[in-house]
This record gives C-alpha cells, structure tokens and sequence, in this order.
C-alpha cells in the first residue's frame, strides 16, 4: 500500500462530514462552567440542533437560549434581538454567567457583540452578570475549535494576576463526563489543588433530581478561573487545540490562541503540553506531569492501575495484533487513539478526522512511525469508507456516525468520543489513563474476539 | 408516580394556573405569551390563540429553523434525490439521518441517498468571496457520483446573507446535466419557525417537481396521494399495507416512504388525503386548483380514527368491491387491537397525560390516548397556525404578518391539459351528500374544557406544568426528554418514536398501547426515594420529656 495523506478532497463537496460547527463546541465548554447558560446568537435552528445534538448524547437536559435572528434583524443587525435575549435569559435562569457564541449568521452580518455586551453591562441591573463572547462562526475550524475557542476566551476574561495559590490548572478537552471526573479524582488521589476547565462532569451527567435545576450544579466556578491566573502551573490535554493552519481561520489572527497560550505568555504560568492520556505511553507522561509539578510520588493505587493494565496487554494482545483498525474523531482525541492502538499491536491503517490542522499529520506519523497508514486531514466518511473497502478493516474505532461502515463491511466496532447516540451510556465512556486505557482494551479485544466466536463454525465458549 | 394513579387526582384551577406561570416574565413578555395560553372550552368557538408568531428570544424554545422545516422534514424521506446543503457544515451534519424516516427501495439496486449528507461546507473565503462556484463543483460532484434523479439545493443562513444565487446555479446546472435540479431559499432567519420551511418546500415542489412527467399511464382504477406522513418508524408502510388490501392504489406519498420519481406523475389522481395538516395543506390545496383534485384530512393514529379514515377513503370511491374488502380489513384488525387494549387499559385508565409537539401530532396522538381512557389534560403544537388550533374556519381571519409575507404565495391557475372536471363534479355530488372536503376542524374542538392549550411551550412553562398538574406522561421530543424525565414524568418521543413504532394504522395502535404499559406501569419511579432520604438528618438521642 502506497503512503497517501489527504489533504484537500477530490471532491469539492463534503459527503457525511466527521466534524460538527463550532457553536456546539463552544456552548458545550460553556456548560462546563458553574452557574453559565449558553446562548447562541444566531437563528433559533442553531440552538435547537446544537442543544438537540448534545442531548442525543449526554441524555441530559441541555438549555441553551439562542437570540432568534429574524430576516429584520439579519439587515438591522442582531443587537436588539441579542439584549431581549439576554434579559429574558437572566430572568428565567438568573445566571453567574452567560456564554455567548456567535454564528456564521451573526459572523456573517458583523455584529460586534463585543460592544453590544459593553453597552448592556452599562444598563443598571446588567452588572451582577458576567458576559463571555466566544467568536466561532461555523466557517472557521469544526466543533473542536469552537470548544477551545470557548476555553480561552474564558481564561482570557477571568485569570487574575495575584498571590501565588500554588493550583494546577487542567485545561481539559472534548472530553466525557466520567473523563472529566477521572481527572478530578487523581488530582484528589495525589493532593494536588487544581482548576478544571471546563467541567461538565456534573452538569452533563446529572443524578435524578429531587427537585429540578434550572442550571445544574458543578462546573469551574468564577473563583477558580480567576485563580487560574496564579496557578503553579498548568496541563493542557491536546496538541492541535484550536492552533495550526485551520481551514478557513485567519491565520495569525489573535484569536487563534489557546487558553495555555494565555496562561503562559500573560501570566507566566509553566504549561505542560500533553496528549489526552489514553494507553500506557501517554498516561505516563501525564503522570510525569503530576510528579514534576508537585513533588510527590505516585500513589500506591494509580501504580497499580498502570500495572492492572500492563497485565491485561500482556494477557490480551495476541487477539487483537496486527489487526488492522480505522479510527476516526477530534484531532486530539484522535491522536492520542493512534498512540494507543500502536502500543497495543493494532495497526491504525486509516486515521481520519473532520478538522483540518497540519499538525494532525505530523503527530500522527511520529504516535506510528510509519508512512504507510492513510491519514485523512479534513477528512469525511465517504473517503474513510472509500478506503476501507480497498484496505479491509477488522476493526473500527470511533463514534457512532461511523456505524454505516462498520454495518456495510460486517465488522466490530468500538464506540467511543462524541457523539454516541446509538448506545445508551456514552457519556459515562472512560477513555482517560491507566484505567480508562484498561476499560477500552477490555471492549475492544472483546469485539474482535466476539467476532470470531460469532463467525466461529463451533462456538466456542472457552478460549 | 404509578402507585397514587389509580384515584382522579386534584387538577389546579386553570386560570389560576395560568396566571402565576406569567407571573415570571417581564411585563411585555407576559402580555405577548397570555396570549399564547388557553383555557379550554370546546364549545366556545370565539377562543382565539396566538400562533405561529417569533419565539421571544431567550426564552427556550423546542422550534427549529426554516431550513429545518423544509430539508429536514419534506425533502428528508425522498430517498432518489441528492439532497445538498449550500452552507457551513454544521446545519447539513445535524440533519444527517437523525428524523428516522424509514425507506424501502424496491430493490437494492436502486436509488436510496437518505444516509448520505452532503454539503458544500463552506469556508472563510468562500464567506467573502462567494460559493456560487464551490455549489456547482458540488453538484457536479454529486452528479458524477450517483448520476441521480434530480438534486435540490438548500440555502443556509449565510448564504442569504453573501446573496449567492442559488437558483441561477440550479437553473445553469439543471441544462447543462439533463436532470431536475431545484434550490430551495430557505435560510434558517426566514420565518417564525420550520412551518415556513414546510410551506417554501411544498412551493418548489409543486412548481418544480408534481405533474412533469405526463408519459405515464394511469396508476390502476382508484388512485391517490397520502399527504403529511413521513414514515418515522415506518409508520407508511403499515399504511400502504391497508390501501393495496382495499384496492386503493397510492401513488406517492409526501414523503415517506417515497421518490421524486414519483411526485413527477403524482397529478394523475383522484385523491389526496392529508394526515398531517400543517406541513402539506399547501401542496393540497395548489393541486385542487391546478388539477382538480379533491382533498380531505384523515387521521391515522389510533384504531378507531384509522377506520373511519379507511372507510371515507372507500366511501370517496364509492365502489361496492373496495368497500366491502375495507370493511372486512377493519373488522379484522379491530379484533387484533381490541385484545391488546382489554389488556392495557385497565392498567392505566385514568391516567392523564400531556403533549406538545409538532404541527399534529399533539391532536392526533389524543386519539390514542383516548382509546386506553387516558385524558390529555394540556397540549399545544410547536409550529402550527392559527387553523391547527382552532379549524379551517379561522383561516380568512389570519392576520399576515412580515413573516408571513416572507414566503411566496404561488399563483396557481388551472392546467390545461391535466385538469380534471369530472374530479369537480364527484366531489360536489359528494358535497351534496354532507360528504367533507377540505376542512380541518383543528385541535382544540376535541380538547375537553380547562384543558390547558398553550402554542410553542418554553422550557419554563413545561416545567410548572409538570410540577403543578403531575401529568402521568409526557410527549414531547428528546430536547424536553431530560427535563421531563428528571421530574420524574416518563416521556415518550412523539418526534423520533424513542427508536419504537410504527403507531400509524391497527399495528401502530397496538404497539401504542404496549408501550404505554411498558412506560406507565414500570417500577422505576418508585426507586427514585433513597431508603435513607427519609431517615432523620440530625444524629443523636431523643429525650422523651
């Protein structure tokens, strides 16, 4: 098989796209926020899709208020329809915080929400309310960018220059709720004060309710963003974040920085840039990380965690070497996947995402070591699927707009990332460290396994 | 929540009900929404209720877009056209198979591009520079890829916005290919809400797609059009099942289950019925004149109402044969349906529930209801008019607001070859027999009195409503799903079928009727209460005194 990178499509049309627009993104890292209602200014259909979407997922209630764009306000601009939002939005939820993203409607039109939100703070009343302005028409980069895009526009508001309060800071990625709360309970485990942001482990996977929340609890508060600022340092999980050559982003522009960049070139905070944690070389170093910034030893469970899952690839890997995998999702995520299925002996032969960063590439070649696998920069299911047929797959690991391809070629397929609205539980899916590499090594040898008892002539129910 | 059912429960007063859910709002808000909320009296046929009018922004709404409206929903289930979205990615991904409208290709060879999503993904500088270019490399695109049918365009906020001509590049392209290639301006700003969508979808397709094709022969002796059914969960194939043991032929449906193929020929009926109201009555009403043909809403949810729209449809024929193999149809199927109601209604007879979707489905799924002694205690649609509510009759005194005038009216005369005189005399003979045409009589006439009518719920409303009225069940789609259910309410998808159906026809009312015993008697909500919830919070001895 030839190397091949994609980078620019034959095709000129997008055919079943592996991205989604930057306001689901960026109102997703907003619901990561305590006592924040996001709002999109925008069409109402925006809203609705992206809320619709989101929930589809996390099977949670997701409010978020859009400013409803008439064809009036597309000529007169949105500012009226952006303030009666915002009040009415206060009236209802009384928010700490409002995170508003723009749209490529409102993008489009050139609304300066900006000043808008400068005006209105002036309105007695209006002060109590903290406004963030997250810029992601869907022009520009995927949902991945718009997250970060969110991320660092809080940090960029919020941080505080201050007295030295000695916390790590997490700046998370696309990550799932029980991610979210793996990280809270290792930084608990190694007694580290820390910052997570965003933080939707509790807002999107809530427990029943006695009594209904119109914002639910958790989420970074407003106290630790400011502290952010003052941290002793900081872990950013992701290497591609909102940075690179994005399609369509203007390049060099300031907007273009992600909420590590802000931490450390304003606020002096010493960042450790890491891969998402997944399989064992990439939870290492984020352990590393921890070490380093804190001083202390690992504890004695987490050692053995690394151990446990040790074992299980030493238990497991004859099933699953050499079999060839698609994989497809978030740059980031992705990245950090392919590291993992090459340190397992599985060979990732087509890594594919919708976002469109060089770096992607470049990651993925040094995560592989090999030029031989296809790796799709901008990719879409269509040419992943086009590939597949030609390669042969045994495997396919990613989210559930993949399924088609898995169904048409009759192999297993692992769910994992965002979205998984096929399956019940995608948002309580453990990818991060010792134990979340454990938990996806189980799934996936199991699926190849399950496939060759399945197909077995005797069926066997002993291996 | 199940185990306190058995007994009538204590209903608020409506009127104080409705007064403190306004309480909430800022004056001019309140004002705008009491408007919005009725109490009901079925016999008081001056009750107004303000509908289809903006969503108050920042006030949480389930409606979606004008774009949502017409490619989502109409042009969604025709499987043999290359639907294209002109716009960035997200409003093309979003509706990406997610509405579970079902289609059955006759045969694997041919034409199915409903899971495929295709968009011309449009960049910063396609922004500023124009995509007129990027849309015809994409329709070239999908031209060489499926050699389809027809391709339709679909135009997104921005593209308004940037003023590409969506239709000069349709119109170029359409000469050029060979094939019907048709734009639809339905960027998301337009209209109040997906029901202006609807209406610019039914437009094109009347003007570009119905009566093209006039090389065909008759479909067999009794055709018609099913209109305003869109197959979600394949709720049209156990309809079509009926209409070919009746004899009735159908020659397409808009648009479950259906083709462009099909809608090229779809003026040689005698009929058309309209299910869904709302969504369709346009392309009704447009063919009436054009051709001739008679229209009548049925309503096929819920065992009764499907036999009664069965018989109106061989009543229409009036042919001895049809009539007596549909009567023999119903007669069979109720006994089916009649078992597995003896068995369900007991359980949950009494029981209220509440519903608020779409544009009719919160009327017709009242049918239902009806049937297993449940009563609808509140309802209200998220998209319709003035006329879903209140009837047909309202519909001269439907005040035309700017969102309105947003959407072309077509000038619609009648076709010289195609129309069909003899379709105007049957139906006046009909006329004159008290047979009914054209009407709908809306919703609110079979709501009971103090039953709530509130159009376009907020999340807010939704919420006092449960925490006030405890309904046993609620319907509604996955955005209120959550917040429903965390107030310990089950609720039951009425958009997507919560992967369930069909629920049209004799097979959908039973699977109805199993599902409101699968949600209404579980024993899940009894867990909710932690044993040690009630345990005493503070620790220590009681002294007795």
């Amino acid at each position: 098989m030839d190397a091949k990178v994609i980078n620019k499509t034959p095709f000129v049309s997008t055919r079943n796209a592996c991205k989604m627009c930057a306001p689901l993104g960026s109102s997703l890292a907003f619901k990561g926020v305590e006592g924040c209602t996001p709002l999109i200014h925008g069409s109402q259909g925006c809203s609705t899709y992206v809320r619709r979407y989101l929930i589809s997922h996390f099977k949670e209630p997701v409010d978020i208020a859009s400013s409803n764009f008439t064809q009036e306000a597309t000529i007169f601009g949105g500012g009226t329809n952006l303030k009666l939002a915002l009040d009415n939005v206060k009236s209802q939820y009384k928010p700490k915080i409002i995170g508003i993203s723009t749209t490529c409607l409102s993008e489009t039109i050139g609304d300066d929400v900006s000043s808008i939100l400068m005006d209105y703070r002036e309105i007695p009343g209006n002060e109590n309310t903290a406004y963030v302005h997250a810029q992601t028409p869907s022009y520009q980069g995927s949902h991945a960018d718009g997250f970060h895009e969110a991320i660092a526009a809080l940090v960029k508001q919020f941080a505080r220059r201050g007295e030295a309060n000695g916390k790590t800071v997490l700046l998370g990625g696309l990550m799932s709720p029980a991610d979210l709360r793996y990280l809270k309970e290792v930084m608990q485990a190694m007694q580290m004060p820390f910052v997570l942001l965003p933080d939707y482990s509790e807002t999107m996977d809530n427990p029943h309710w006695d009594e209904y929340k119109l914002i639910p609890e958790g989420g970074t508060t407003m106290e630790e963003m400011e502290e952010m600022g003052n941290a002793r340092a900081f872990i950013q999980f992701g290497e591609v974040l909102n940075k690179g050559r994005l399609a369509g982003r203007v390049s060099g522009s300031h907007h273009v920085v992600s909420a590590g960049d802000i931490l450390q070139k304003e606020f002096s905070v010493t960042g450790y840039h890491i891969p998402f944690p997944i399989g064992i070389d990439n939870s290492d170093l984020f352990f590393d990380a921890l070490k380093n910034i804190s001083g202390k030893e690992l504890p004695a469970e987490i050692a053995k965690e690394r151990g446990r899952l040790i074992d299980a690839y030493v238990d497991g890997h004859k099933y699953i070497f050499g079999k060839k995998a698609m994989v497809y999702g978030e740059e980031d995520f992705v990245i950090a996947l392919t590291g993992f299925l090459t340190e397992i002996g599985i060979d990732p032969v087509i890594i594919a995402t919708g976002g469109e960063s060089k770096l992607f590439e470049q990651r993925i070649r040094e995560k592989t070591g090999t030029e031989n696998s296809i790796v799709l920069s901008g990719g879409d299911f269509e040419q992943m699927a086009e590939y597949a047929r030609q390669i042969g797959l045994d495997l396919i690991v990613g989210h559930s707009k993949g399924y088609y391809i898995a169904r048409e070629l009759g192999i297993p397929m692992v769910r994992v990332g965002f979205p998984v609205h096929d399956r019940e539980g995608g948002q309580r899916l453990l990818h991060l460290g010792y134990r979340g590499s454990n938990q996806l090594f189980d799934t996936i040898v199991n699926a190849v396994i399950q496939q060759k008892q399945d197909n077995s002539p005797v069926g066997y129910k002993y291996m | 929540m199940i185990s306190k059912n058995k007994n009538k429960k204590h209903v608020p007063n409506p009127e104080e009900f409705k007064e403190e859910l306004l309480k909430k709002y800022p004056l001019k808000v309140a004002k705008k929404r009491a408007k919005g909320i009725l109490v009901n009296d079925p016999k008081d046929t001056g009750m107004e209720i303000q509908a289809n009018v903006r969503t108050i922004p920042g006030i949480i709404t389930q409606r979606g877009c004008t774009y949502a409206g017409c490619k989502g929903v109409i042009l969604g289930p025709t499987r043999d056209v290359v639907n294209i979205v002109h716009g960035p990615i997200g409003c093309s991904f979003y509706a990406w198979l997610t509405r579970r409208n079902q289609t059955k290709p006759p045969t694997a060879q041919d034409p199915n591009y409903i899971p495929y999503s295709f968009s011309t993904d449009m960049q910063d500088s396609n922004i500023v520079f124009g995509g007129e270019k990027k849309l015809k490399d994409a329709i070239q695109d999908a031209w060489d890829l499926f050699k389809p049918r027809s391709i339709a365009v679909f135009s997104t906020c921005p593209i308004g916005l940037i003023g590409d001509d969506i239709h000069a590049v349709c119109r170029e392209k359409k000469a050029e290919l060979g094939i019907n290639i048709f734009g639809f301006s339905c960027e998301g700003y337009k209209g109040v809400s997906q029901s202006a969508g609807h209406h610019i979808a039914n437009n094109k397709i009347f003007s570009d797609v119905i009566g093209i094709d006039l090389t065909l022969p008759r479909a067999g002796k009794f055709v018609i059009n099913m209109m305003g059914e869109y197959n979600i969960g394949g709720d049209s194939f156990a309809l079509e099942s009926y209409f070919e043991e009746m004899g009735v032929t159908l020659k397409a449906t808009f648009s479950g289950n259906s083709t462009i193929e099909s809608y090229e020929s779809a003026h040689d009926v005698d009929l058309n019925i309209v299910m869904c109201h709302r969504s369709i009555n346009y392309i009704a009403e447009m063919m009436e004149k054009k051709y001739g043909i008679p229209w009548f809403k049925v309503n096929f949810i819920g065992a009764q109402a499907t036999a009664k729209s069965l018989r109106r449809i061989a009543e229409y024929f009036g042919d001895e044969e049809v009539m007596a193999k549909t009567e023999a149809l119903i007669a069979r199927e109720l006994e089916s349906v009649k078992a597995v109601a003896n068995k369900v209604k007991p359980l949950v007879q009494g029981k209220t529930a509440m519903m608020f979707v779409g544009g009719s489905r919160a009327h017709h799924y009242q049918e239902l209801f009806r049937e297993l002694g449940i009563e609808t205690i509140a309802a209200g649609y998220e998209f319709a008019h003035r006329d879903d509510y209140e009837g047909r009759r309202v519909i001269p005194d439907i005040k035309i607001d700017a969102d309105s005038r947003n959407i072309e009216e077509l000038k619609v005369v009648k076709d010289k070859v195609s129309f069909k005189d003899s379709l105007v005399e049957k139906k006046k003979a009909l006329k004159d027999k008290n047979f009914e045409f054209e009407n709908y009589e809306g919703m609110m006439p079979e709501m009971s009195k103090n039953s709530l009518v509130i159009d376009d719920i907020s999340h807010w409303e939704s919420e006092l409503l449960i925490e006030k009225y405890k309904p046993d069940i609620f319907c509604a789609g996955i955005k209120e799903k959550y917040v429903v259910q965390k107030n310990g309410i089950p609720l039951k998808q009425l958009h997507s079928y919560d992967y369930g159906g069909p629920y049209a026809g004799f097979v959908g009312a039973i699977n109805f009727y199993n599902e409101m015993e699968r949600m209404l008697c579980t024993d899940i909500w009894k867990m909710i209460d932690a044993p040690w919830k009630n345990e005493p919070v503070c620790v220590g001895s009681v002294v007795e005194e």
